[in-house]
């Protein structure tokens, strides 16, 4: 089956010299909603932009459900859509108006029933007489939303979709992608919100000074990098961990009454019952024990950092 | 879907800056039509019943064809530049550029909004001059024809302004301090076979010369140069200017980089 998209060695080299990105290969599948994590500058706007055909590639191939999109630019920019990472809208301008525009911008018939229910659907229609410079920030980014589906798109690209809206407004949005998702919409999301990719994504990319460090499906990811921490609550505080544990991958902490073992999830053996018996034998005991997991948050900072 | 024309785009930025002038219209329509009745008010009626007839014809008359030459250029070139200045300003660019449009279409979009403004403006700046003073067109196609091609081709150019300026100031300064001096230097207010004959030549290096001079000949069927020489004048003009915007678009010149 032909990717959604397929972008092979693709690099961006802007013309103050700035290498943006370094030969990027990545599929990404019919259906599913991908992440696109990174720091500010790792490329991410760069590789959209390009998909979408706002900036020009150095080398490499794009193709859209097949399509290039260079020599094929209609075929391929006719099935996406963008919200854009900045609140750019139409300032006097309704929000009708601008979707009207953004519908017939790529090729689409007028149809006023649609607009109506994108609007409805983003809890604008009440705002359908208001001109976009008297909207809130939160309305602005769902005006943009709504431009972007105006055409109905097969695939679309969120640039920091919920960067600066409130927590209820996220909600309705991820709602909102997950139900676009389930009427087969591909989605391609970046997001400094590390929650909104664990919370929604399907696969994960991590790209970092233009180059894709790892793509994975993000359970996969999370199972692989994944680490976990064992927290031992010890009833007597230690000064330093016993030579006879030296083996293990030990810490103090709390003023020695914590000691804190990490292991890897993807290890055949964790090491916790053969842990668990050295402590006896050396006679350390404990009162409480708890473990946590490596957020993809904490998985995403550690990938940065090796890339460093 | 493969859309041989993207008829629905072209429409959707035509409608779109139309409706711009519509909330705008005390700036794009009321103002240049206040501006230049004060013209026909001051030089046509009050000075102009002191002027003797050039070339048969009163000097009421005569200043009409340049003055709407004058409101066409400077409209013409503002209008259109600001059409695609402010998208790339403000960010909302980003859209036609991800949109499945090609460079003509974009083109067509926004410069032939320019152009049918400053077409609208320009016949009621005609009808306004009625009021003053009496007309009679001699050549009415030719008339419609440096009318039409002189708003496409500054409206061209101003495109090109609106693509190239990254301040308000370049885009400001462009309409008044060349367009302007140039247009009334170019014959606006006085024929220019009333020079002594250095500057007579001088003149003929000014671009707008020849647009004024055609339009007026259209009129009145009196022209500081041959009439075909002004057509061939424009349509250069208007080749040069559509030569730049493709390569502007090949290039991503200020669009894509």
């Amino acid at each position: 089956m032909t990717a959604a998209i397929s972008i092979t060695n693709l690099s961006k080299t802007y013309a103050s010299g700035f290498q943006a990105l370094k030969d990027v290969s990545l599929d990404i599948r019919h259906g599913e909603i991908f992440a696109l994590l990174g720091p500010n500058g790792a490329g991410k706007t760069t590789l959209i932009n390009i998909v979408c055909g706002i900036v020009q590639p150095t080398s490499g191939t794009v193709k859209v459900d097949g399509h290039d999109i260079l020599s094929d630019y209609r075929a391929t920019r006719a099935l996406i859509g963008l919200v854009p990472q900045e609140l750019t809208t139409d300032a006097f301008e309704t929000p009708p108006a601008t979707m009207r525009l953004s519908r017939g911008l790529f090729g689409k018939p007028p149809d006023p029933a649609h607009i109506e229910k994108v609007l409805r659907d983003l809890s604008l229609w009440d705002k359908r007489d208001s001109r976009i410079i008297t909207l809130s920030g939160g309305m602005k980014r769902r005006v943009l939303i709504a431009k972007a589906l105006a055409h109905e798109p097969q695939i679309l690209f969120l640039d920091e979709p919920t960067a600066g809206v409130d927590v209820e407004l996220r909600q309705d949005m991820w709602q909102l992608v997950r139900e676009l998702r389930a009427s087969g919409v591909t989605i391609i999301l970046t997001t400094h919100y590390i929650e909104e990719a664990e919370e929604m994504a399907d696969r994960v990319g991590v790209i970092n000074k233009g180059e894709l460090i790892i793509v994975e499906d993000k359970a996969e990811l999370m199972r692989k990098l994944g680490r976990k921490q064992m927290t031992l609550e010890l009833r007597e505080p230690l000064d330093t961990i016993p030579p006879a544990l030296a083996g293990h991958k030990l810490t103090l902490a709390n003023g020695g009454k914590e000691l804190i073992y990490t292991y890897d999830t993807k290890a055949e053996h964790t090491g916790i019952t053969a842990l668990l018996d050295e402590l006896q034998q050396a006679g350390i005991r404990f009162k409480d024990l708890q473990t946590t997991q490596s957020s993809l948050e904490d998985i995403f900072v550690g990938l940065v950092r090796q890339g460093q | 879907m493969k859309l041989p024309f993207n008829f629905y785009a072209v429409r959707a930025i035509y409608v779109y800056e139309m409706s711009r002038t519509r909330r705008t219209l005390l700036q794009s329509v009321v103002s240049p039509v206040i501006s230049t009745s004060l013209y026909f008010i001051v030089f046509g009626s009050a000075i102009g019943t002191r002027i003797t007839q050039i070339e048969g014809v009163t000097y009421g008359a005569f200043i009409v064809p340049g003055l709407i030459m004058l409101m066409l250029l400077t409209q013409s070139t503002m209008n259109a530049s600001f059409g695609i200045y402010f998208p790339r300003f403000v960010g909302t660019i980003y859209e036609v550029l991800s949109a499945p449009v090609s460079p003509l279409e974009i083109v067509l979009g926004y410069v032939g909004a320019a152009a049918v403004k400053s077409i609208i403006l320009g016949v009621i700046i005609m009808a306004t001059s009625w009021l003053f003073v009496p007309i009679h067109i001699i050549h009415p196609f030719w008339m419609v024809a440096f009318l039409v091609l002189t708003s496409l081709a500054f409206s061209l150019f101003g495109f090109i302004l609106g693509l190239w300026a990254d301040s308000f100031e370049k885009l400001q300064a462009v309409p008044l301090l060349i367009i302007t001096p140039l247009t009334f230097l170019g014959g606006t207010f006085y024929s220019t076979s009333v020079l002594p004959p250095p500057w007579r030549t001088a003149v003929l290096f000014n671009p707008l010369v020849y647009l004024i001079s055609g339009f007026r000949w259209s009129f009145f069927g009196i022209a500081d140069v041959n009439v075909g020489l002004s057509l061939a004048a424009t349509l250069a003009f208007l080749a040069i200017c559509m030569a730049i915007v493709w390569w502007f678009f090949k290039t991503g010149y200020r669009l894509k980089n």
